[in-house]
């Protein structure tokens, strides 16, 4: 095996693990029994080969899981810090903040929707009380991207997240917002979403994840898992901000079913290496998705993006949209398949990158692919590299604004046509905070 | 609607489905070893340095790996042990068909090679299995001193130019195909352009394969000198076989300062025929490079013909129409690299999925971080026919440096029934409807050939297509 980092070279994930195993001692079999399958996955599968297709272009050779380890439970004052820190909607339907795996906040659902049978409750509490909806639904979905090792690595010590399950036809306005904080050197997490909106249900989840730290070097493997039922409305948006010199992985499956609408809009701004995988799958008509994506890559930084949409049901929708912005060494990839099956006719299938390079030594790989098995299709790809427009780089020169507040504003406003989907006015400024504060440090 | 059913379709590929019985003088057997190898060498009397090089790609060509990671499996269903490498009648190429055997003779008159010639080509080689039998150049053009031969004798008889650019374009360990012809190559046109000269009418190549599991690697390098002006096309077909038949070919092209080549092939191999083409070209300062690739034929066309762009302001073009029918697979593409600055490249890729054809766009486009202000522009677009047509696209687009833009566009139709149904309203019946939809998808690419292969094209794609109009 041709094997970069030997499994043997983490001895501190395999007393993470250890640990892990007793403190689940006590949970149900069959979340114990899944987790040390998806160990022995973990430890059998290959690290990702140069030759592999999936890790076209990424480089390989920075993945690397040397030294990471269980994170420290911390401290009051240093919890109240970063309580502080976690920005919320004034408005929220519920709210879990985590540090390091661990739940130190916990806003419940209004009991008038508790009422209703909506769940919102942290992972751990979730596998005692909720142990059948999520044995049915915890990471039953493969997206098969490339990540498999690093997937089933969170299988096996993911012990935290946020359970969200909405029942048949209740309508929640305000978002649920989650934080998923990393803090400490070397501090790895794993955190876990599972969202399911049951037919005609509608919903706004908020994933926030970042570091305490700004230089310290954190391991992250989230995944989050969406269901849309028939005629359900499903918003999920997100946001990483982890440190510089963090190796940080997103993977995200969604289903959508018949008369579904899911919008996800994910906001990338942190780590050294940052993969994202998302699996969009249609298995019902007239059904639509909608995929979102902002980053910006600046200094040394990676961003690996591999998105699949697959129709499997005709007279539906797909639609996605990734925009990056590179600066310095940046370095994106992105790489995309629309897979429209034999009997999804009539199918939209929309897949748009877009890159703007702002530093001659900044890099773009655009990989937009189709795979069309059915004739009655509109489906179309475009990937677009360019610079700034110099026009209005001079009209902005000519009012007397510097030229690297220009590159800012200009990026503003090339992020804005995603922004201004967003429904929520507070949550939109939330991200472009985030956007400009990622400015203000580089 | 009948939407699943395979169209009756006239593609004309049966005007190369004859054969006549083999007559080999020399014939290396089936397989493939260090033995064939020195068999070619001794029949050729190549130099020990072309020995060494074969010898060196066949060690390459074994080592590597079948590119079934991303490529077709298709692939592995090639048993190189059947292969015949190399099959020859032992004679030199004529300059006059009257001295072309009678039954080669008869195969070109039938595929109408002499007609053309007499009517508007400068120059013909005709490959019949692994030599030319027939190479003809005008005497107009040659007094320029235009050198057109086949690549044994342009090895033989012009070293100095054929070794400084042989396997440079495309070295031996380019892919495992690109090894195995460097290894067995035999045929293929060798061009030279001088300084300035402009050739007015274009050169073409005839490749034609006779004989049952046989292998055909011809091998072809075009130079055109600065300033220099030329057209190459090149034409092949194959009988039907029982047995898949390989077609393995290099095609290196070298356009020094301000030269222009341009590079027509129509493919119309047999539908058991696996394609497997390495085709690239450098381009100098100034230069131009056009590849016209249109792929009607084969069983498994893969093929991305290549413009390594060097020099300033080169220029490189692919323009490619590809048709799969039932049982037909077109991996077909491009690659642009751009290796210089101001270098502006284009791409317009147009796919037809006819039945159970499948067909896919492959692309790579790089620009590296020291370059400044390169332009690329992709365009693929592709028309399914049937519910079961498939269309695939997979491009690969790396962009650094300053004032560099690229951009890449992708669409899938089908023809509308609406189209169809105004034109049977004005009298047309449907297949010649569906068939005016089709010339009509691919009509602005098709304007870009010489007017003979336009019209040939058009009579290719002539599509009888009853009933099929999902």
């Amino acid at each position: 095996m041709s094997s970069l980092v030997p499994e043997s070279l983490s001895p501190s994930l395999e007393s993470f693990w250890q640990k892990t195993q007793s403190d689940t001692s006590a949970a149900p079999a069959w979340w114990q029994k899944r987790k040390a399958a998806e160990w022995e996955k973990f430890q059998s599968l290959p690290m990702p080969r140069r030759t592999d297709e999936d890790w076209r272009f990424a480089r390989i050779n920075s993945l690397n899981f040397d030294g990471y380890t269980e994170p420290q439970p911390i401290d009051e004052e240093g919890k109240r810090l970063l309580e502080e820190r976690s920005l919320l909607p004034t408005e929220v339907a519920g709210v879990l903040i985590f540090i390091n795996d661990r739940l130190v906040s916990f806003q419940a659902v209004d009991p008038k929707l508790a009422e209703k049978g909506v769940v919102w409750k942290p992972l751990s509490q979730a596998v005692e009380e909720d142990s059948d909806l999520l044995e049915k639904h915890f990471m039953s979905q493969p997206i098969e991207l490339g990540s498999e090792k690093f997937s089933a690595l969170h299988g096996a010590l993911c012990k935290e997240g946020s359970l969200l399950h909405v029942p048949k036809g209740v309508e929640i306005d305000k978002p649920f917002v989650a934080y998923h904080w990393a803090s400490g050197e070397n501090a790895s997490i794993f955190p876990h979403t599972l969202l399911i909106a049951d037919e005609m249900a509608k919903v706004t989840l908020v994933d926030y994840f970042a570091s305490a730290d700004p230089n310290s070097r954190n391991l992250a493997i989230g995944v989050n898992d969406l269901y849309a039922g028939k005629g359900a409305k499903v918003t999920y948006l997100s946001a990483q901000n982890w440190s510089l010199n963090s190796l940080a992985f997103h993977l995200n499956s969604t289903q959508a079913f018949r008369d579904a609408f899911i919008t996800s809009l994910n906001l990338h701004l942190g780590g050294s290496l940052a993969r994202t995988e998302s699996h969009s799958q249609i298995l019902g008509e007239n059904a639509h998705t909608e995929m979102l994506s902002l980053t910006v890559a600046n200094g040394e930084q990676q961003f690996d993006q591999r998105t699949l949409q697959t129709h499997y049901k005709g007279h539906s929708v797909s639609d996605l949209l990734y925009k990056n912005a590179l600066f310095d060494n940046g370095r994106t990839i992105f790489s995309g398949l629309i897979r429209v099956l034999e009997d999804a006719q009539k199918t939209d299938a929309y897949q748009t990158n877009r890159n703007l390079l702002l530093d001659p030594t900044a890099e773009a790989n655009a990989l937009p692919g189709l795979e069309i098995l059915a004739n009655d299709v509109k489906c179309s790809h475009g990937a677009t590299t360019g610079q700034i427009d110099e026009e209005q780089l001079y009209y902005l020169l000519a009012r007397g604004i510097p030229r690297k507040e220009a590159y800012k504003l200009l990026t503003y406003g090339f992020f804005e046509e995603v922004l201004e989907k967003l429904e929520n006015s507070e949550i939109q400024e939330h991200f472009r905070d985030l956007i400009k504060s990622k400015f203000q440090t580089s | 609607m009948p939407t699943t059913e395979t169209p009756e379709i006239d593609i004309k590929t049966d005007i190369g489905d004859f054969m006549y019985p083999e007559n080999h003088t020399y014939d290396a057997g089936t397989g493939l070893s260090e033995k064939t190898i020195d068999y070619i060498c001794d029949v050729k009397k190549e130099d020990d340095w072309i020995r060494d090089f074969r010898k060196k790609a066949l060690k390459v060509f074994r080592d590597k790996p079948m590119p079934t990671h991303w490529a077709s499996g298709d692939l592995n269903t090639i048993d190189f042990d059947k292969i015949r490498y190399y099959l020859a009648g032992g004679q030199k190429p004529s300059k006059s068909w009257d001295d072309v055997p009678e039954d080669v003779k008869k195969t070109f008159e039938r595929l109408g090679i002499p007609e053309s010639e007499r009517k508007f080509l400068a120059g013909v080689e005709a490959q019949f299995d692994s030599e030319a039998a027939y190479s003809n150049i005008k005497e107009i053009v040659s007094k320029q001193g235009v050198i057109f031969v086949g690549s044994t004798e342009g090895l033989m008889k012009h070293p100095e130019i054929f070794r400084k650019f042989f396997g440079k374009v495309i070295p031996t360990s380019d892919n495992k195909f690109a090894a195995l012809n460097s290894a067995v190559f035999s045929g293929g046109s060798f061009i030279y352009v001088p300084p300035g000269v402009k050739v007015s009418h274009p050169l073409q190549a005839y490749f034609r394969i006779n004989a049952q599991n046989f292998g055909q690697f011809e091998r072809t390098l075009i130079i055109a000198d600065e300033g220099a002006e030329v057209t190459y096309m090149e034409g092949c077909t194959a009988p039907k076989f029982d047995t898949a038949t390989l077609h393995s070919a290099v095609v290196e092209l070298v356009a020094l300062k301000g030269a222009k080549i341009q590079y027509i092939t129509v493919q119309n191999w047999s539908s058991n025929v696996f394609n497997l083409v390495t085709k690239r070209a450098v381009a100098h300062e100034e230069a131009e490079v056009k590849w016209i690739d249109c792929n009607i034929g084969s069983r498994l066309t893969m093929k991305y013909p290549g413009v390594v762009l060097k020099g300033r302001k080169a220029r490189g073009e692919v323009l490619s129409i590809a048709l799969a029918n039932d049982g037909q697979h077109q991996d077909t593409g491009a690659k642009m690299v751009h290796a210089a600055d101001e270098t502006t490249s284009n791409i317009i890729s147009k796919s037809i999925s006819v039945g159970k054809g499948r067909s896919t766009y492959r692309g790579l486009v790089s620009m590296p971080k020291h370059l400044k202000g390169c332009k690329n522009n992709t365009e693929c677009d592709a028309l399914l026919i049937n519910t079961n047509s498939r269309t695939d696209t997979y491009p690969a687009i790396t962009t650094r440096g300053q004032k560099n833009s690229v951009q890449h566009e992708a669409s899938v139709s089908k023809v509308s029934a609406e189209q169809i149904f105004y034109m049977q309203q004005r009298g047309l019946s449907e297949g010649e409807a569906m068939s005016l939809s089709v010339n009509g998808f691919i009509n602005d690419l098709a304007k870009h050939f010489p007017m003979e292969y336009s019209v040939e094209l058009k009579r290719l794609i002539d599509l009888e297509m009853e009933g099929s109009v999902g």
